[in-house]
This record gives C-alpha cells, sequence and structure tokens, in this order.
C-alpha cells in the first residue's frame, strides 16, 4: 500500500473516531450537570425531538436537556470547530506557529464592541451584546486589514498590524471599563470576556452551525492551496497558487467565523491555538485531513470545557475560558517540549 | 508551451532600475545560464521570466501568450521554479514535498490519482531519493533538500524549469550533481549560476547580466572571455578552451594588498592586475 492511501485511511479512521466522540461528546454534555441526568434519558429526548413530540419523558429533565444543555453543547461545538479551524488557517497562511484567530483583531474588537453596548450604552438599548461584539470585530478586523494592507501586505505585515489593531482595541476596552463600569460591570464584562456559554440557546447554535460548517468547507476547498504555502508565499505562487486570491478568501472567512462564534460566546481562547498544534500531531500536516481533524477535535475539546466550567465548583460556573486555558496551557507545552527537533537550516 | 519570450523587461525599486530593458528568449530545449555579479539583476530577472513579480515595462510571452495574462495554474503547469533554499517549518515528508508538485494537476475536488502517484514515484526516482521518501524534511542535508526541490519541479512535469541558483550553499559533488541531473532531464532550462565553470560546463548559452541590463547572450566560448570577465566581475582569467569547443576559467589572484574595487569605489575601477594581463584598463 502506498503512503498516501495509507495516510488517508488512517485519516478516515481518525475522522470515524472522532465524529463518534462528538455525538457522545454531546450526550455527555447534555447528561452531565448540576443535576446529573441518566444518558438514557437525554437519548430518548433527543430521539423524541427528532422525531417531533415528547412523550413518556420527565418533561423537567427533557426541559433542562434539550433547552439548556443540548443547545449549549452544540455550540461550544461549534465553536470550538470554527476557533480550531481558523488557527490552522492561519498558522498555515502566515507561516507562524503562534497565529490564531484573534491575532486578526477580532477578540480586542469583539470587547470594544461589547463595552460599548453594556457600558456606554450604544444603541439605546436596543443593541443586543452579541450584535455590539460582531459590530466591534468587523470594525477591528477592517482596521488590521486596512493597516496591513497598507504596510506591505506580506506575513509580518499582517501579523504586525493584527498586534497594532489588538493594541488598541484593547486599549480602548480597559480606558471605556475604568472610566464608566460601576464594580459590578466591570466582573460581568470580565467574565464574559473570558468565555461564557450561560445564554446560550437553540437560536445561537443554528446562527454558530451553519457558520462553522460553510466555514469548515470553504477552507477544504482550499486545503491544497493551503498545503502549497508550506514553503512560503513565492512557492505557492510558482505552483499555480493565486496567492493574493487565497490570503483574501481564508483570511476572511476565518474573520467571519471567529466573529461570530466570539460575539455569541466570548473570546474562548487557547483553543484556536492549541487543537491545531495537537490535530497536526495526529494526522499531520496536510489540511485534506488536517482542517476535519482540528475541527472535530476543537469540537469535542471545548464540550468537555464547558462541563466542566459548569461542574467543577459546586454551584458556580466558571467561565469557559478560564478552563481552556487551564487544560490547554499545560497541553500547549508539552506539545512544545514533545515537537521533534528541526535540525538544519530552520526558518 | 516551452518556449519564453521577453521583450524590454524593466522593473524598478527605490527609484532605481533593477532590471533594465532586458530582451531574451528561451528555446525550446536548450540549457541557458544567468551569470553576473551579487546585485546585477539575475533573480528580479528570473521572478519576472516566472511570471512571480510583474514588469514595470516590458512582458513575457509564453508560448505566444503574455504570462501575466495567463492565469496562475496554467503557468506552473509549463513553468517550475526551483528558489535557492526554500525551507519551511511544517514537518513535510520528503515525499510530501515532492507530491505539492502536483498541485497545479489538481482541482479542488479532484482527488489524488494514479497519474499524480506515479509523477512523484518518478520524480523521486529520477533525483535518487525513493529511499529516503517518507524521511521528515527536516532530517534532510541540504544536497538532499535541493534534490527534493528539484523532484518537485519534475513532479510538475513542466516544460521549463527555471532555477534560482540552485547550488548555493551545497558542497563541489552536490552542485555537479544538481545541475548534471537537470541537463541529464533534456527539459528547457533558465538556472541563475555563480559558478562560470559550472555555467560553461552545462550551458548551452550563458547571458550576462551586469547592473540590470544583459550585456552578453552566447555560447560559452563567444561569451566568457577575459575581457568580458574582466568588466563585467572585476577579476583577472585565463581560459582554457578545450577541443570540444568547452572551456575552463582559471581565475588569476589579485596582487598582494589589492582589495575588490566594490569596497573602494572612491578610487581605480578596476583592479590593477587587469592592467598588468591585458595592457589595458
Amino acid at each position: 500500500m502506498t503512503p498516501f492511501a495509507s495516510a488517508s485511511l488512517r485519516g478516515l479512521a481518525v475522522g470515524a473516531v472522532c465524529l463518534t466522540l462528538l455525538v457522545a461528546a454531546l450526550l455527555f454534555g447534555a447528561a452531565i450537570g448540576e443535576t446529573r441526568i441518566p444518558l438514557e434519558t437525554v437519548a430518548r429526548t433527543v430521539a423524541s425531538h427528532l422525531r417531533g413530540g415528547v412523550h413518556g419523558i420527565d418533561p423537567i429533565d427533557a426541559g433542562i436537556v434539550w433547552n439548556y444543555r443540548l443547545s449549549r453543547a452544540v455550540v461550544a461545538a461549534a465553536c470550538g470547530a470554527a476557533l480550531a479551524v481558523s488557527g490552522v488557517v492561519l498558522q498555515s497562511l502566515l507561516r507562524n506557529p503562534l497565529a490564531d484567530p484573534y491575532l486578526l483583531g477580532i477578540s480586542a474588537g469583539a470587547s470594544y464592541g461589547a463595552v460599548s453596548v453594556a457600558i456606554l450604552g450604544l444603541g439605546g438599548g436596543f443593541l443586543s451584546l452579541s450584535v455590539g461584539a460582531l459590530g466591534g470585530a468587523l470594525l477591528a478586523f477592517g482596521f488590521v486589514v486596512v493597516l496591513a494592507f497598507l504596510s506591505g501586505r506580506g506575513p509580518t505585515a499582517i501579523i504586525l498590524a493584527g498586534i497594532a489593531g489588538s493594541q488598541l482595541f484593547n486599549a480602548l476596552t480597559s480606558f471605556v471599563v475604568t472610566k464608566s463600569a460601576t464594580a459590578d460591570e466591570a466582573r460581568g464584562i470580565m467574565f464574559w470576556l473570558l468565555g461564557n456559554l450561560s445564554g446560550v440557546r437553540w437560536p445561537d447554535a443554528w446562527l454558530a452551525v451553519p457558520v462553522a460548517l460553510f466555514g469548515l468547507t470553504v477552507c477544504l476547498l482550499h486545503s491544497r492551496a493551503l498545503d502549497a504555502f508550506a514553503f512560503g508565499t513565492h512557492a505557492a505562487a510558482a505552483l499555480g497558487i493565486a496567492v493574493r486570491r487565497v490570503q483574501v478568501v481564508m483570511i476572511g472567512t476565518t474573520a467571519l467565523m471567529t466573529a461570530v462564534m466570539v460575539s455569541l460566546v466570548g473570546s474562548i481562547g487557547f483553543v484556536g491555538l492549541v487543537i491545531p498544534h495537537a490535530a497536526r500531531l495526529i494526522v499531520g500536516v496536510r489540511h485534506g485531513i488536517l482542517l476535519p481533524t482540528a475541527a472535530l477535535v476543537g469540537a469535542v475539546f471545548l464540550i468537555g470545557a464547558d462541563v466542566l466550567s459548569r461542574t467543577i465548583i459546586a454551584g458556580q460556573v466558571l467561565p469557559i475560558g478560564v478552563m481552556t486555558a487551564l487544560f490547554g496551557a499545560p497541553a500547549f507545552a508539552l506539545i512544545l517540549v514533545h515537537r521533534p527537533a528541526q535540525t538544519g537550516g530552520g526558518r | 508551451m516551452s518556449r519564453l519570450v521577453a521583450k524590454g523587461l524593466t522593473r524598478r525599486a527605490g527609484g532605481r532600475a533593477i532590471v533594465d530593458g532586458v530582451s531574451l528568449e528561451l528555446v525550446e530545449g536548450e540549457f541557458l545560464a544567468l551569470v553576473g555579479p551579487n546585485g546585477s539583476g539575475k533573480s528580479t530577472l528570473i521572478s519576472m521570466l516566472a511570471g512571480l513579480k510583474r514588469p514595470h515595462a516590458g512582458d513575457v510571452r509564453l508560448g505566444g501568450a503574455r504570462l501575466d495574462k495567463t492565469p496562475r495554474r496554467d503557468v506552473a503547469r509549463a513553468i517550475a521554479v526551483v528558489e535557492q533554499q526554500a525551507e519551511t517549518g511544517e514537518r513535510l515528508t520528503a515525499r510530501e514535498v515532492v507530491a505539492l508538485g502536483r498541485t497545479p494537476h489538481l482541482g479542488a475536488l479532484s482527488p489524488w490519482g494514479e497519474e499524480d502517484e506515479a509523477a512523484v514515484e518518478a520524480a523521486l526516482a529520477a533525483v535518487d531519493m525513493l529511499r529516503f521518501a517518507d524521511r521528515d524534511w527536516h532530517s534532510l542535508s541540504g544536497g538532499e533538500r535541493q534534490r527534493l526541490h528539484i523532484a518537485r519541479a519534475l513532479a510538475q512535469e513542466p516544460g521549463i524549469v527555471i532555477l534560482d541558483e540552485p547550488t548555493n550553499h551545497l558542497d563541489i559533488e552536490h552542485q555537479l550533481a544538481i545541475l548534471a541531473l537537470v541537463k541529464a532531464r533534456r527539459m528547457t532550462v533558465l538556472a541563475a549560476l555563480h559558478d562560470l565553470n559550472h555555467a560553461a560546463l552545462f550551458a548551452d548559452r550563458i547571458a550576462v547580466m551586469d547592473q540590470g541590463r544583459l550585456v552578453a547572450l552566447g555560447r560559452p566560448g563567444e561569451v566568457l572571455t577575459p575581457e568580458r570577465i574582466a568588466t563585467t566581475f572585476k577579476v583577472a582569467a585565463m581560459i582554457e578552451t578545450a577541443a570540444d569547443g568547452g572551456c575552463h576559467i582559471r581565475f588569476m589572484p589579485l596582487p598582494h594588498g589589492s582589495q575588490p574595487p566594490s569596497r573602494l569605489p572612491e578610487r581605480h575601477d578596476k583592479p590593477r592586475v587587469i592592467n598588468l594581463l591585458h595592457g589595458r584598463v
């Protein structure tokens, strides 16, 4: 058997395992919480909802499972997938292992948008926190794009523009919070900034899931182009890649995915940075396999992080961003330590 | 599609012409070496001929069609480029690197096929790297990596291969091996080379660049004269012509205490040794 055939078989096997894991994680996500609900009840609730009409299940349990926990787990999965895919794409495109979805100013912009609505009262009560965050994210992204365009458009220019944009909008957020927020508001905003799935319901899932699937599909269609960036933009162009078009489409797609996810659940850190590296260790660097793997691992990881954030301290929900970083940081450190040494030439 | 014609190529940077009105034709099946001192515009010219940089004036035609109007994918099927030392941070195997050469032949949805597999195998075999096919890129030596770049270009199945100083940083054995490998494939080759003897040994024709201009173009024996080497490269040389029409260049040591003129621009333009050898400046 050729290595290519065995690699794709391995990819398929990993994909099947991950898909099973994803379904299992969703069910566990719905089962575990302050009141533990048997998996059987969860399965029956889901089955009866899919068939239409709920019969023979405690309506309170069914309500918790369907309206609160499952919707939450589905959004967590979509966010995890979207952030992990965005991380893979940006790391490949910018040839920087430290790139993450928030590099382009999106999380900083979303924070600013959120505090503008929540503290400054922008929109006079008609704008929700999510709409404000989405607006802020797109504003900051636009700022970063213009700055990157003016400063040379290369990977380094994009990264530096992202740093400048993020710093600016983070400073604006801090300014607003320290100047105008009460202690309670400041605490609430901090909670939101670290990622929060508490208010998430099905309408959020109906937005998050299509956006994540759309983003994953667009990125998958560009997987060969992303592979071709391994030796830099010049080499990619010499391999027939329309470099500028691919950069615009890929950065635009990841920015859209990230902005929507951040506006729904806040800036959940580390998923977009760690999961891509973990996925590379599992299936290698070819994007046709890497992207779906990262999506599934990211989804499962975030469902798990959400369950932990709800259950690790009885009677208290921790921000999910604390959980991802708490487990993400050591995982990242492990990956760095165990990454095979790169001898010779290097980058 | 293996005929590349450049007319009046000019590209400027910082108010200075890096390449200045160069016209050049790459004839099907030939090995054309591009030589010239550092900063003479070789790399920029090569980038324009490969369609990677746009000329500010002039145009390049590939098989009659303007290169900048040809879709990138079509260009990549006709022209493969091997850079000086392209590096990656990704953990790719040797085979995966060579497989990148199939990129212009594969669409977003077309699966990897038998034909692609065969092209990669053949390319790996051609550069004698089959036994290293599953090795990690980062575990390979500079010479092995460059051979893989050549294999990647072969897997691209182009009519033309453009090489930008492909033997830099390699030891002499690998330098000769890489050039012999390319020569043996009987493709149309354009290679920027630093070593004039390599150019003389492998090229059918040699193009000499000096300060952005094409100052000579012809067969090695015609182009590599002591006068040309003295004016362009600022060194003295003796040319030994072999019976088969090939030639070998022997560079003369600079006199004790003298320095290359580029470091002493305020003094004389050429080293005195040329006076001694040729009786003129």
